[in-house]
């Protein structure tokens, strides 16, 4: 049985809306974390987790389930929420973010035993890597299942993840759809500034990837990226989602200053009152 | 006394290789990752009769743990080698996360290891990466003491393992002194010569030295114990207490720094549970160096001679 999935493009906005409320209240729980990311990145895992991917969150561990790995661990806030909507684990548990005990690890953490996690990670530039090792596996076992890989941009200034780049297309690993979160912040500021990472799309096509781009906060947008990867044959694909930093909360959109703030608890009440569907 | 005889020297590299190619054989789980020196590692002949199952991945070490992170993940035991500085070190934050921090039973073949690799110098003497893997949790580090050897604790760790495993073994061939059917247990050490006035414990090919400056020693009425630890991690804490207490003197052996490393391992049990005067008989925080493999062992005090000599001083200082 896989997961009942749903393209109806008002209530996935409906599940967004609620994913990140939940952001919110857990991180001013927490009182630490990303909240920025997390935001930025709802509306692509709604997608993935309530129409893209094939998954059971009755059986986590249903061998031909789509994989998603998490390589930019921090924004687990986002990862934990989505699951726990998807039915994985209740919703109450995502107040215990990051406390002694949790299974919601600040960042995730597999030995803690939360379903449906596929990786523990944190480290950034590791997480292709693992996605072309699912993917090479699934290849030898004649498996047909995707494995989505969720990167940031500031992370692509990482060494390895263009190791894992050149591998994948060397091996056409076609089930492979890499989402980088393009939403141009890092903690010191803009990629820009930082270190540049443009030109992008040219970068991936080169490195022998097919490329696409999409508003990563448009339900509708994500959604026909994600079929046009799907379509794909021998090649790995990369679809650019341009997200805004702290999306829905038009006060701290953005601004790269909340890569890793929290709200406090009253300042959380007041951003979801204002919160944007 | 106890004694060993040498069937001809062999590269424990090619141990390495042939306990991959029997565990291969029966299980389809297996695939080796290649990172460009697929036969100086000894995988050639696993590459050569599973094609299907070997992944080429070029010069690019992070990726190859990474990878192998995947491939256990969905199932598969992969193995994966290169010279130790670059299994052991470049990759060192990727094994960290992806394979220990997952606990995922990936074999990671430190090859090259010591200084014996020789003419190569300092760049390619791996000569840190044991304190590297053992500190690691969940890892598992095996330092055989032969090429026969190195298949047996291969394929077995392969087999029953269950986490990381980190696999050390050299190029240069050594004396092959060990039985293909030998009972062994990783984790558990194995006292090879008998005696009581001092215990050397030593891992890797330094276990033939070891033995052989223990006859030396015997013919000067010195009965030293010699101790193979082929299992850096997990120790062996019984065998080393019991030689504490038994004999009161350690010294230990390895082709590696002293700092952190293996002798430090020992003597992390001795001082815990039994202090008793210790020698650490290894590299002393320097870089190698380029020359022949037996050049550097003299210049470096690791062959049996040498150790005979530091051991003969050890015990007259310490009477």
């Amino acid at each position: 049985m896989t997961h009942n999935n749903n393209t109806d493009s008002n209530s996935l906005k409906d599940i967004s809306y609620e994913i990140r409320k939940d952001i919110i209240r857990m991180l001013a729980e927490a009182g630490s974390g990303h909240t920025g990311g997390s935001l930025g990145l709802a509306d692509v895992f709604t997608c993935l987790y309530f129409a893209a991917m094939q998954h059971n969150p009755e059986n986590p561990q249903w061998e031909q389930r789509d994989r998603l790995i998490l390589s930019i661990g921090h924004v687990a806030p986002v990862l934990y929420a989505t699951l726990a909507h998807a039915g994985y684990f209740p919703k109450e548990e995502l107040k215990t973010l990051r406390q002694l005990g949790s299974r919601l690890q600040g960042h995730p953490g597999r030995d803690h035993g939360l379903p449906g996690l596929e990786l523990s990670a944190g480290s950034l530039g590791q997480g292709l890597s693992v996605a072309v090792g699912m993917a090479l596996a699934a290849k030898l076992n004649r498996q047909t299942h995707r494995i989505y890989c969720i990167l940031g941009d500031g992370e692509l200034q990482e060494g390895s993840v263009w190791e894992a780049a050149m591998s994948a297309a060397h091996h056409h690993l076609d089930k492979i759809i890499a989402i980088v979160d393009r939403n141009q912040l890092q903690i010191d500021g803009k990629n820009s500034d930082v270190m540049e990472i443009e030109p992008l799309a040219d970068k991936w096509k080169s490195f022998g990837w097919i490329v696409t781009e999409c508003d990563g906060n448009n339900h509708s947008e994500v959604l026909d990226a994600i079929a046009f990867c799907k379509k794909q044959e021998k090649k790995p694909q990369l679809i650019l989602a341009h997200t805004k930093m702290g999306k829905g909360v038009k006060e701290i959109e953005d601004d790269y200053h909340w890569h890793g703030k929290v709200p406090s608890k009253q300042q959380a009440e007041d951003f979801i009152l204002h919160l944007t569907k | 006394m106890e004694t060993y005889i040498n069937k001809g020297n062999k590269s424990t590299k090619v141990g390495f290789g042939e306990g991959v190619f029997a565990a291969a054989q029966h299980l389809d789980e297996v695939v080796v990752l290649g990172a460009d020196i697929t036969a100086s590692v000894g995988l050639d002949v696993f590459a050569k009769n599973f094609p299907h199952r070997f992944f080429s991945l070029g010069i690019a070490e992070q990726n190859c743990v990474g990878v192998a992170a995947g491939l256990a993940l969905s199932g598969k035991i992969p193995v994966f080698s290169t010279y130790g500085v670059f299994a052991a070190l470049r990759t060192a934050d990727h094994i960290r996360i992806s394979v220990c921090y997952n606990n995922l039973h990936v074999i990671i073949g430190g090859a090259h290891a010591g200084i014996c690799v020789g003419p190569d110098g300092a760049t390619h003497q791996a000569l840190e990466d044991i304190a590297v893997m053992r500190v690691m949790p969940n890892m598992t580090v095996i330092s055989p003491c032969d090429a026969t050897q190195t298949a047996v604790l291969t394929k077995r760790a392969i087999e029953n393992l269950k986490g990381p495993v980190y696999i050390r073994f050299g190029r240069e061939p050594v004396p092959d002194f060990t039985m293909e059917d030998q009972q062994i247990e990783i984790g558990k050490g194995q006292e090879l010569c008998s005696g009581n006035d001092i215990t050397l414990i030593a891992t890797g090919h330094l276990v033939w030295e070891a033995i052989q400056a223990a006859k030396q020693l015997r013919e000067q009425g010195i009965h030293a114990r010699v101790i193979n630890l082929h299992t850096i991690k997990p120790i062996d804490e019984e065998i080393i207490i019991k030689a504490a207490k038994e004999t009161q003197r350690i010294v230990t052996l390895e082709e590696h720094q002293i700092h952190a490393g293996f002798g430090s391992a020992v003597a992390e049990i001795v001082v815990q549970n039994h202090p008793v005067k210790m020698k650490m008989i290894g590299i002393n925080d320097r870089f190698g160096e380029s020359g022949k493999p037996e050049e550097l062992m003299r210049k470096f005090k690791l062959n049996a001679d040498e150790i005979f000599y530091t051991v003969s001083r050890f015990l007259h200082d310490n009477l």
